[in-house]
Formats: C-alpha cells, sequence, structure tokens
C-alpha cells in the first residue's frame, strides 16, 4: 500500500464506521453499530502506529494535495495531507485514546436509547480530529477545527432532553465561536500578506519576506504583521484549548457522557490548540511578543483553575478543572519555544487525563449516577480495578518520579525556569504554585473517593431524589444514586478494560519518549525552534537524554517536594483532621465565595457580553431591522415582487392564441432589435 | 439591394388590385334587391336536407392517418425502384430496413384492432 | 455508397434502441394485462443495455457515419448515458403511479424509449435534418404520452397546446434553418460553419435565420418569451409524464444548442450573445417572480424550470469552453435535483390522490423524516445552498459570466457584473419559493396522516439520487473536470 492510500484509509474508516453507524444505525442495531465504528477507529489505530513506528527510524515527510475541492480566481482549495512525526504522534494519540473510549463506551452508556447514535458521534469526532491534525494547510485545518467544535457541540448536549445540556452546549458553541472568530481573522492574514497562499510550506516559505513587516489596523499606528497574525491565531487557540478567559465552556461541558469528556474534552480537541500552535512554530518564533502574550495567558490558566479544583464537590468537575490547569501548563510551554514538551505533555496528559476521566465514569456507575465526592468514600474495596489505575492516574498527574506526568511536567517547569521571556518571572511562579495546586486537589479526590468512611451509607437516599448532578439520563431516574440497601460495584470489563490499557502508558510512556521527543531529534525539522533567541528548551534537552538519571534527580529538585506536601496536606484535611478544611473555609469565607462562583466570570460575561449584545441588538432590531430592512427593503422589494408576480400571472391567460402571440411578439422583438443593430449599428 | 425587390413589389400590388378590383366594382356597380327566397341556402334547387357541418365517424381519421402512412411508403418506392439499379445491393437493404419499420408499426396497428371498422 | 463505406459503430446504441424497441412494442401486444412487468422490465434492461454500449464503444474523439450525418463524440457519449440513466429512474419513479393511473400500459413504455430515441439522434446529429427529426421524433412521442390518459381533460389540454406551441416553434426553427440554408448553402453543421467564417455568406439573411433559430430553441427550452407552453403542460400532464418532460429532454435541447449555435453559428457568438443574455435575464426574473404567486408545486416547479433555463443560457452565452462546461454542468445537476423533487412527490402521491399542491406537502417531517428530508435536499439545491449541487453549478455559471467582462445587449456593450448580480438576486427572490417548501414540510402541522408507500427500487433508487446532490456538491470537481473535458474534445473537433 503505498503512503497516500494508507493515509487516506486512517482518515476514512471512522468516517466510515461514523456513516454506517449514523445513518443505518436502526436497521443494524446496537451490536453492529459498536462493531463497525470499533472496527474503523481500531484499522486507524493500527496503522497510525505503523506510521509513529515509520517516523521513528526516520520515515520520511510525506506533503501532498490529495484531493482539489475547488479553484477560485486561481486560489486552490484543497485537501492535503502533510504526515510528518508531529502529525505522527498526534495521529497515535488520537486513535488509540479513541479505541479505548470507543471500548468503554459500549459498557458506559450500554443501557442508553441513543447507543448507535453515540458511536456514529465519536467516530465522526475522530474522522474530524484526523482531519485536523492531517492537514497541510489551513483551510483543512479550519474545517477540523470547526468539525471537532461541532461534535463536541453535538456530543455535550447529547442528552438534549435535559435544559442544562442544551445550555450547556450553547455556551461551549458561543464561546468557541468568539475564539474562531480570532482564528479566521489569523488565517485571513495570512491569505493577505504569506505569499497569497493557505499551505503551511508555501507561508513558512514566505516569511523571511514578512517577518519585519508592519500593518496599521489603527490607522496611524504600526503593528507588527507577526505579531497580531500570531495573537489572532493563538486566540483561536485559547477558544479552543480553554484558556482564561475563553476557558468558560469546559467545565460546563461535563453535562455530556463521560466517555466524550475523557476523549473530547481531555485528551484530544482541547489539545488541538497546542498542536497547531506548534505547527505554526516558525511564526511564533519570529515574535517575542505573542510568546510572551501565550506565556501569560497560560501561566493564568494554569495556576488559578487549579485553585478552582480545590473546591469542587462534583467528581467529574474536579477533573475538568485539573485539564484546564494541564492544558496552561501545556501552553506555558508552547510560550516558552518548548514546543516540543508541549506536544510530549499532550501525548502523556492524554493517557492519564483519559485514564482519570474514565476511572470517574467507572466510579460514576458503581454509584448508580452518583457524582457528589461528598457522597463516596472507602470505594477501593469495591472498585479495586478502578481504584489502582486512578491511583496510578492521580500519580502521573501530580508528576511522581519516572510516571509519564513528571517528564513532561518536569521538562515544561525547567523549560519555563530557562526562559527569558518578560513573562517567565510569573510563569514560574505559577508553574511551580501548581505543582502543589495539582497534588492538592488530586489527592483530595482520590482520598474522598477511594478511602475513609463510606459516606453513601448515609447519603443513600430515597428513589425519588433529584439532584444537580450532570451524569444521567432523565429517562431513567431510578437509577440515580445507590438504594437505602445497595452497595457500589466493579464496573463490567468493557469499563476496565481500556482503564488498565490506559494505566500502562499513563505509568511508563514518558520515561520512554522523553529521550527522542524532548532530548532526541524526532521533531527535527518539524518544530522549530529559536534556541539561540529563546534557551528554555535548550536548558531541559541534556536532561531529557538520561531519563533514569532524570527521575533520580527529581528527588533533590522542589517540585518534587511541592507535590508531596500538596498530596501530605490533602490527606491532613480530608483524612485526618476534616475540621481544618471547614474552618479554613469559615475563616476565608470571601476567597471560598470566590472561587465556588468561579471567580464570577460567568456573571461578569453575562451582564457585560450578554446584556450589552442584548441592548445593541434590540437598537438593531427596532431601529435598523424593523423600520429600515423590514420595513423599507424587506417588505418594500416583497411587495414589489408580489405585485409584479401578480401580472405574470395575468398574462398566462391559459388560450393558446395569447401564448403564440406572445412567441411572435417574442420573435419580432429580437428581429427588430437585431436588425436595428444590423443596420443601424 | 431592396430595389431588387421592387418588381416583386409590383407583383404584389398587381396582384391585390385584380382580386379586390372586381369585387369592389361589382359592390359599386351591380344592382342589390335582397328579399328572403333569394337569401335562404339552396342544393341543387332543393331545400337542404341537413346541416352541412355532419359529425364524421372518428374512425375515418384513423384510417386516413394509416392510408398517409402507407402511401408515403408507396411514393418512396417509386423514385427507389427507378434508380434500383444504380444504388445496387446496399439500396436495397437501405429500403428493407425501412420497410421493415413500417411493417412493425403495421403489426402493432392491425393487433390493436386500428384496422377493424366495428 | 456501399456497405463497406457504411460504419455503424458510432449509431450502435441507437441501433440496438430501435431493435429493442420494436422488439417490444410487439411483444408487448402478446403479452397481458397482468405481466405488464415484462414490459417495464424489459425497457429497463434495454436501457441497461445501451448504457453497456455507450460506454464500450466510447472513444475520446469525434466519428462521424451517415455521410456525416450524425457524429459520436464524448460530448454526445456523456448526455446519453445520462439520459440512459435519467430514463431508466422516470421509469422507476413512475412504476407505481401509473400503475394507480390505468397508464401502466406498454405504450407508456414504448413512447417514454422513442422519446429516448429521439433524444439520442438530436444529440448525435451533425446536419440539420437530423436534428429536426430526432426533435420531432422526441416531439410527437411526449404529445402522445401527455394525452396518453385520453379520458383526463387537464391531459388532452395540455397535450394540445404543447402539439400546435410545439408545431409553431418548429416552423421557425424549420424556417430559420432554411433562412441558414440559404445563406450558406449546406445544411451540415461543419459546412455551415465554414461558411460563415469564409465571410461571404449573407449577413442579412444569417441574422434573420439565427433569430428564427434561437426562437426555436428557446422554446424546446421553455426560455422566456417562448415559456408559455411550460407552466400548463407541466400541471395538466400526468405527473410522471411532467417528470419525463422536464428531465432528459433539457439535456438534449442542452446538447441541440451546442451544435446549432456553437459548432454551427460559432462566428455569430456576438449576435447570438445578446439574444441569450436577453432570453435569460427575462427568464430568470418571470421565472423566479411567477413561481412566488403560484400554490400548485407542480406549477411552481414549470417556473422554476424556466428560471433555471436562465441560469443554463447564462453559461452559454459565456461563448467559451469554461461557459459551455459550466451550462453542462448545471444542466445535469438541474436534471438530478428535478428528478428527485418530482420523485418525492410521485412517492407522496397514491391511487386516487396526487400530491401537487403546496399544501400537500406540510408537515411532511411528521409523516415521514427521510422524504421530508431528501425533499429538503432537493429545495436547497435548487435554491442555490452550499454545499449543494445547486450551489456548484449556479456559481460555476455566474463565474463564468463575470470572467467575460462585458457583453453585447443588443443595444451596445453592458457590464457581465451587471448580469451576474441581476442573477444572484434573481436567485435570492427564488430561494424564497424554495424554503416555503421547507418552511411547510417541517413547521407546520400535518393535513393527512395516509402511509407513504414507495416501492423498494424506487425507494433506494430516490434515496440515492437526492444524496448525489449533497455527493456532487461536496466533491463537485469530478463532474466539472468530466464536463470540461468533454467539451474540450468535442468542440475541437467541428
Amino acid at each position: 500500500m503505498d503512503m497516500k492510500s494508507l493515509y487516506l484509509l486512517i482518515a476514512l474508516s471512522p468516517l466510515a464506521g461514523a456513516i454506517i453507524a449514523g445513518l443505518f444505525g436502526w436497521a443494524i442495531g446496537r451490536r453492529a453499530a459498536h462493531v463497525v465504528t470499533i472496527a474503523g477507529v481500531a484499522v486507524s489505530a493500527v496503522l497510525s502506529l505503523k506510521v509513529l513506528y515509520g517516523f521513528l527510524n526516520g520515515g520520511a515527510v510525506f506533503n501532498e494535495t490529495v484531493y482539489t475541492w475547488l479553484t477560485v480566481g486561481g486560489m486552490e482549495f484543497s485537501v492535503g495531507f502533510l504526515v510528518d512525526s508531529l502529525t505522527a504522534l498526534m495521529l497515535v494519540v488520537v486513535t488509540s485514546v479513541s479505541l479505548m473510549v470507543h471500548i468503554y463506551t459500549i459498557g458506559y452508556m450500554s443501557e442508553d436509547p441513543g447507543y448507535q447514535r453515540f458511536f456514529s458521534y465519536i467516530s465522526l469526532f475522530t474522522f474530524s480530529m484526523l482531519m485536523l491534525v492531517m492537514s497541510n494547510n489551513f483551510v483543512q485545518l479550519f474545517f477540523g477545527w470547526e468539525a471537532v467544535g461541532l461534535v463536541s457541540y453535538l456530543l455535550i448536549g447529547f442528552w438534549f432532553k435535559r435544559p442544562t445540556a442544551t445550555y450547556a452546549n450553547l455556551k461551549a458553541f458561543l464561546v468557541n465561536r468568539v475564539g474562531d472568530f480570532g482564528f479566521l481573522l489569523g488565517i485571513g492574514l495570512v491569505l493577505a500578506h504569506f505569499g497569497g497562499s493557505l499551505n503551511y510550506a508555501d507561508v513558512f516559505a514566505a516569511l523571511p519576506q514578512v517577518k519585519d513587516q508592519t500593518i496599521q489596523i489603527i490607522p496611524g499606528v504600526d503593528w507588527s504583521l507577526m505579531t497580531v497574525t500570531c495573537i489572532l491565531l493563538f486566540v483561536g487557540a485559547m477558544g479552543k484549548s480553554a484558556q482564561f478567559p475563553l476557558h468558560v465552556w469546559l467545565p460546563d461541558s461535563m453535562e455530556g457522557p463521560t466517555p466524550i469528556s475523557a476523549l473530547i474534552h481531555a485528551a484530544t480537541m482541547v489539545t488541538a490548540g497546542i498542536f497547531m500552535v506548534s505547527r505554526m512554530s516558525p511564526m511564533f518564533e519570529l515574535s517575542d511578543t505573542a510568546l510572551n502574550f501565550v506565556m501569560i495567558t497560560g501561566s493564568i490558566t494554569a495556576l488559578f483553575m487549579g485553585f478552582l479544583g480545590i473546591v469542587q464537590n462534583d467528581i467529574k468537575r474536579v477533573v475538568a478543572y485539573s485539564t484546564l490547569s494541564q492544558l496552561g501548563y501545556m501552553t506555558v510551554a508552547l510560550g516558552a519555544s518548548a514546543y516540543s514538551v508541549a506536544m510530549f505533555h499532550v501525548m502523556t496528559h492524554a493517557f492519564f487525563k483519559a485514564l482519570l476521566f474514565l476511572a470517574a465514569g467507572s466510579v460514576i456507575i458503581g454509584m448508580h449516577h452518583e457524582q457528589d465526592m461528598r457522597k463516596m468514600g472507602g470505594l477501593r474495596k469495591y472498585m479495586p480495578i478502578t481504584w489502582i489505575t486512578s491511583l496510578l492516574g492521580s500519580l502521573a498527574l501530580i508528576g511522581t518520579p519516572f510516571f509519564s506526568g513528571f517528564y513532561s511536567k518536569d521538562s515544561i517547569i525547567l523549560a519555563v525556569e530557562h526562559s527569558n521571556l518578560a513573562a517567565s518571572g510569573f510563569a514560574t511562579f505559577a508553574v511551580l504554585a501548581g505543582v502543589f495546586v495539582t497534588a492538592f486537589y488530586s489527592f483530595r479526590m482520590y482520598f474522598l473517593v477511594f478511602h475513609g468512611k463510606e459516606r453513601w451509607m448515609d447519603a443513600a437516599h430515597p428513589a425519588s431524589h433529584h439532584g444537580d448532578h450532570a451524569d444521567e439520563e432523565p429517562d431513567h431516574d431510578h437509577h440515580h444514586g445507590l438504594g437505602p440497601n445497595d452497595k457500589p460495584h466493579e464496573s463490567p470489563w468493557v469499563v476496565t478494560l481500556p482503564l488498565v490499557l490506559l494505566a500502562i502508558p499513563s505509568v511508563i510512556i514518558g520515561y520512554f519518549a522523553v529521550g527522542p521527543l524532548v532530548g532526541g531529534d524526532f521533531f527535527n525539522g518539524v518544530i522549530f525552534t529559536n534556541l539561540a533567541a529563546h534557551p528554555g528548551l535548550a536548558a531541559v534537552m541534556p536532561h531529557a537524554e538520561h531519563a533514569f538519571e532524570m527521575g533520580m534527580h527529581a528527588f533533590v529538585t522542589l517540585p518534587f517536594w511541592l507535590a508531596l506536601a500538596g498530596v501530605v496536606t490533602a490527606w491532613v484535611f480530608y483524612m485526618k483532621a476534616p475540621q481544618i478544611p471547614a474552618a479554613i473555609k469559615k475563616t476565608f469565607a470571601p476567597v471560598n465565595t470566590l472561587l465556588e462562583n468561579k471567580y464570577y466570570l460567568d456573571e461578569i460575561y453575562f451582564a457585560v457580553f450578554a446584556k450589552g449584545s442584548r441592548a445593541l441588538g434590540t437598537f438593531f432590531w427596532k431601529i435598523c431591522d424593523m423600520l429600515l430592512i423590514d420595513g423599507l427593503i424587506v417588505n418594500g422589494s416583497a411587495k414589489l415582487v408580489g405585485s409584479f408576480s401578480r401580472v405574470v400571472r395575468r398574462l398566462q391567460t391559459g388560450f393558446i392564441y395569447s401564448y403564440a402571440t406572445t412567441m411572435i411578439v417574442g420573435v419580432l422583438a429580437l428581429i427588430t432589435i437585431w436588425f436595428s443593430q444590423l443596420i443601424f449599428g | 439591394m431592396l430595389q431588387n425587390y421592387f418588381p416583386i413589389l409590383l407583383f404584389v400590388i398587381v396582384g391585390l388590385m385584380v382580386g379586390v378590383g372586381p369585387i369592389v366594382l361589382g359592390k359599386l356597380v351591380s344592382p342589390n334587391r335582397p328579399d328572403p327566397e333569394k337569401l335562404s341556402p339552396y342544393e341543387c334547387g332543393f331545400e337542404a336536407f341537413e346541416d352541412t357541418r355532419m359529425r364524421f365517424d372518428v374512425r375515418y381519421y384513423l384510417v386516413a392517418i394509416l392510408f398517409i402512412l402507407f402511401d408515403l411508403e408507396i411514393a418512396f418506392l417509386f423514385p427507389w425502384a427507378v434508380v434500383l439499379k444504380e444504388i445496387g445491393m446496399f439500396g436495397f437493404g437501405a429500403m428493407l430496413v425501412f420497410l421493415a419499420i413500417l411493417t412493425i408499426g403495421f403489426i402493432y396497428e392491425w393487433k390493436k384492432g386500428a384496422l377493424e371498422w366495428e | 455508397m456501399n456497405w463497406a463505406d457504411l460504419n455503424l459503430m458510432p449509431a450502435l446504441p441507437e441501433i440496438f434502441l430501435l431493435a429493442a424497441l420494436s422488439f417490444i412494442l410487439v411483444l408487448d401486444l402478446f403479452i397481458p394485462d397482468e405481466k405488464r412487468d415484462v414490459t417495464y422490465g424489459l425497457s429497463l434492461l434495454t436501457l441497461a443495455a445501451c448504457a453497456a454500449l455507450q460506454l464500450a464503444t466510447f472513444e475520446p474523439f469525434a466519428t462521424t457515419t451517415f455521410s456525416g450525418m450524425f457524429v459520436d463524440d464524448p460530448m454526445a457519449d456523456i448526455i446519453k448515458v445520462a439520459m440512459y440513466g435519467v430514463t431508466a429512474a422516470v421509469l422507476v419513479y413512475t412504476r407505481q403511479y401509473v400503475a394507480d393511473r390505468g397508464m401502466f400500459r406498454g405504450e407508456y413504455y414504448t413512447l417514454s424509449l422513442f422519446a429516448l430515441l429521439g433524444m439520442n439522434v438530436m444529440v448525435s446529429s451533425s446536419h440539420f435534418l437530423t436534428l429536426y427529426i430526432g426533435l420531432e421524433l422526441l416531439s410527437l412521442a411526449l404529445y402522445a404520452l401527455i394525452a396518453l390518459r385520453r379520458d383526463s381533460a387537464a391531459g388532452t389540454e395540455a397535450a394540445m397546446k404543447y402539439f400546435v406551441l410545439g408545431a409553431l416553434a418548429s416552423g421557425m426553427l424549420l424556417y430559420g434553418m432554411s433562412m441558414v440554408y440559404g445563406a450558406t448553402g449546406s445544411l451540415a453543421i461543419s459546412e455551415i460553419a465554414a461558411a460563415i467564417a469564409s465571410g461571404h455568406s449573407n449577413a442579412v439573411l444569417l441574422v434573420f435565420g439565427l433569430v428564427f433559430l434561437v426562437a426555436g430553441l428557446a422554446f424546446k427550452l421553455g426560455a422566456v418569451p417562448f415559456h408559455m407552453w411550460v407552466p400548463d403542460v407541466y400541471q395538466g400532464s400526468p405527473t410522471a409524464v411532467t417528470l419525463m418532460l422536464g428531465a432528459a429532454p433539457k439535456l438534449a435541447a442542452f446538447v441541440f444548442i451546442i451544435r446549432i449555435l456553437v459548432q454551427g453559428m460559432g462566428e455569430l457568438s456576438g449576435d447570438w450573445q445578446g439574444m441569450l443574455v436577453l432570453i435569460a435575464a427575462l427568464s430568470m426574473m418571470i421565472g423566479n417572480v411567477a413561481a412566488i404567486a403560484q400554490t400548485n408545486i407542480k406549477r411552481m416547479l414549470a417556473y422554476s424550470t424556466i428560471s433555471h433555463m436562465g441560469f443554463l443560457l447564462l453559461g452559454l452565452l459565456a461563448a467559451n469552453e469554461q461557459g459551455y462546461a459550466s451550462a453542462m454542468f448545471y444542466a445535469m445537476v438541474y436534471v438530478l435535483t428535478t428528478l428527485a423533487g418530482f420523485g418525492v412527490l410521485l412517492a407522496l402521491s397514491h391511487a386516487g390522490f396526487e400530491c401537487e399542491k403546496l399544501e400537500d406537502l406540510k408537515g411532511l417531517n411528521q409523516r415521514n423524516s427521510w422524504y421530508a428530508f431528501l425533499m429538503l435536499l432537493v429545495m436547497f439545491s435548487m435554491a442555490g445552498i452550499p454545499p449543494l449541487a445547486g450551489f456548484y453549478a449556479k456559481f460555476a455559471v455566474i463565474k463564468s459570466v463575470v470572467d467575460l467582462g462585458a457583453v453585447n445587449m443588443g443595444f451596445g456593450m453592458v457590464s457581465a457584473l451587471y448580469l451576474a448580480v441581476f442573477a444572484v438576486m434573481m436567485s435570492l427572490v427564488g430561494a424564497f419559493y424554495y424554503l416555503r417548501v421547507v418552511k411547510n414540510m417541517y413547521f407546520d402541522d400535518k393535513q393527512s396522516d395516509a402511509p407513504i408507500v414507495v416501492r423498494g427500487e424506487m425507494k433506494v433508487l430516490l434515496s440515492v439520487n437526492a444524496l448525489a446532490l449533497l455527493v456532487l456538491g461536496v466533491l463537485p470537481q469530478g463532474l466539472i473536470e468530466l464536463c470540461i473535458e468533454a467539451m474540450r474534445q468535442s468542440l475541437a473537433v467541428l
């Protein structure tokens, strides 16, 4: 098989699965729906591994147009694949996590009436994500970008009968629109100024000519073209990768079923922004201003979203805020020009965060759709596999030496420490403080769920109870929470198998990958870092070459002890002396309120943007629309067309002679016009 | 160029005059004293027996159309027969194809009952 | 002339069609009514065999036969294969409809095949006489088809109108042909082109003939002001025949125009371009505006056809390869869309009920969401909403006009941009009544609970047909390139 058809097969087999399950799901039944979609994704996953293996052994970069969609005035819009080591890495991450999630879904959604629809959506998502990462031009990138956004929208609102779910998906859509607007403007600038092409290769080739250009957006003020373009592109990444202040949609997206929280809102889609910036590294390297902006945004997200994780009681929301914080880490790494490190963290994070989400889902199943951690506790006895795998995932997340998360997170911290950008001071503080916070909320969750008193015994409630818990199917309210005599139970094998399979890379992949990805030349020629100007990455590379020494060295560095302190604090607060957090809560009530209300961002957005745009909308509606457009243009032209239409209708008399007359008059008119032209013209 | 057509114009005018002139002349010159006897329609000296716009049986049309078809067939056959020597086997074959197609039509109309009067 | 000189290969599909047709005609006489499915099956088989023959004898260049009166070029091949497919689809879609209305007779199928044969001859003519014979064979078969239900007053009225006006148009066409003959001394298209190019022919006579030819062609297309028959005939004919009338003949008429105006009188493109501008602009305007006032959906689609023919002419009047290719693409897409649209109407009709009022579509989504979706695709495609095929079709013709720079309007040169803007505005007007159908289907309450019973083969074909609009909209490049290539190969020769 030649490479082109191989790549086509990778991208299209999930699509085929999605189409079959989506259009013919009603005919082929539930079993066949999951068989075809899993088969489609499995094909992709196996082939992706083959591709990655090829690149580990020095495979050749593939950059070709597969299909020309249309050509307009010299502009070509085409579907093309650029497959290099960066793409290969994303391919493996996307397809393997997707495969695990597909298998997991069999168990998680087994009782849901929308079973086939769900499988169709997640396969469609896989296709869209693959199109995004395999693209060799901005148009296809944008297509994939919007397509994953669309599927995410559909999946957040999967239980569309629930008002909170439709509210959440609308919110996700609208917030992403803000980011996408910036992204589109960025693409527009690229098209206008970077050699008139949208192909990555052409755009990058044009960089030397345009790097010092300036543009005037406000007349009279010169702005660097590179800075404006990069920041606009990054605004797109802020929306998709949920960076402050466009992060507000991600916690609410937990209204969707847990498998998609794992797949879309933790492992893959939200990392699209990180991927995009890494792909554009030659452009971002040319603007320190943009890099500073990226770094500041990332560090705010990393630290302040971590704080929010501490006060959450919903198990999925804790993981969601943890995701936000980790995305912040990746963004900080981008800001420090350590793109390879960011991609490395994307990979390790994908595995352990998908694991944590799926484990949370497993807990939710075990607790009969109970999501409040205060009503859990002591689950390790009942759900041993979930317990062990969660522990491994949490250890990876907080950066325990030798676990995958350690290598990536430590590399980020190192890179930021050695960055020479203006923002690096604050960023260093944020990522270090973030280590403590991460450890604290992760183990708070771990202890509350798996250890301590079995609180669900007291909390066991009558079957009619309705709570504010997100993850339940409204048609099956009687499943909600444990009954008085129920005990939590371990989930079926289709749920635990993905947990185990994800736990393995969560533990070991960092050890094996840090050398080639960060220290080695895996990304050579693909990701471009100006090591002389931005020394962050240079500081990491020598360490990364020796994975074992790096792990041993960790025990004498600050992050390790900060993490340990976080774990111990969590243990003291929630196992030994539960009165302490209560007391703190009382003493620092305003802080707590601030955190519980998520810094009031939702309220601010509502007051400023929603109300403001409504006021503006009312103005346009009343004055411009009703009066001018509706009254004058629309109704006026409609009236004109309508009366003309009646005239024409009257001409159609139904009599042959009038029809024949019309024809003859027509001929006469043509003759008259052309003869007068011939004679007088 | 238009003057080339002048004779035609002349011809048209003369033709019109020849046609219209006698009628106008007759109207002007002849005596005109109508009475009911003179104005009533007559048929060979008798009163009309029935309305002239009599209904035809629709089957006449069918037969007439079929007649035209095969009449034309004959019309083609005459010149063909005259030059058969020159056009040889090819001409013969071509006519056979033509006749075969007509025959198919003939079979159709026969079987459909178009040739039966009752 | 002798046997050795006669190369029948280029006309093999037509010869086969005629033979199979004669066979079916005779065989049908001996088939009892309850076994009429044999005729139906044989007709479909014939179409499949014709398509196979056409593809098997395909050659990427033009060959002529019958002393140069018959030409087989890639454009003809592609259009013919499309017509076989379209006719087959029509027969499948109308199978139940004709059975419910006592039209399930051998004549329905043989006349349809005769019409197809006529179109084939038209498409492959390189001589005015063969063109005319093909046209008359098509028209006569259609007159008879329209009047097939002799007891239906609307049907016979429609047939009568079509017959009389058709005869008038044929007369104009013949008159035009005789003028051209008088000016050039030939009826063979290539010789006419050569004579005009030599510059010795009488210009007055030529333009005179051209006007009559254009009038005759415009009548066939149903373009303003030769459109008056279209609404009455579309509405009066049984829906099955309306479909027959509205689908494949448009493809044939397209080639008809290419043969006469482009291949024969290409030198005069400066003159006919202006006529087509007027006709196209009027068609787009009258068609779209009048459609708004209609309550009968067949009549609405008739006016919509008029406006679509206006768009088709936009591509032709560009008078260059790109324009012809875009017009060919437009014709293909239009036929596909019409097929699906009438297909849904046929699916919704049943014994004793004609789905032809706009209200009949109300609440279709509640009754059967799949057919509502298919109709939605059709309407969106007709309105030219991306990503459906209709969008690219409109886009392509408008682009070819814009590229033109300026056009001769008869009373002076006008910027082509005005024409393009006008076309876009008219398609905007058109969007209104297409979307009204969508609104009826999705937002109104259903008026009937009659179950929608559709034969299996039709259900599949109709779904494929409508979804093809979507597929062609997303991936139009293949067909566009096919059209461009066909035009390039076919126009290079003559």
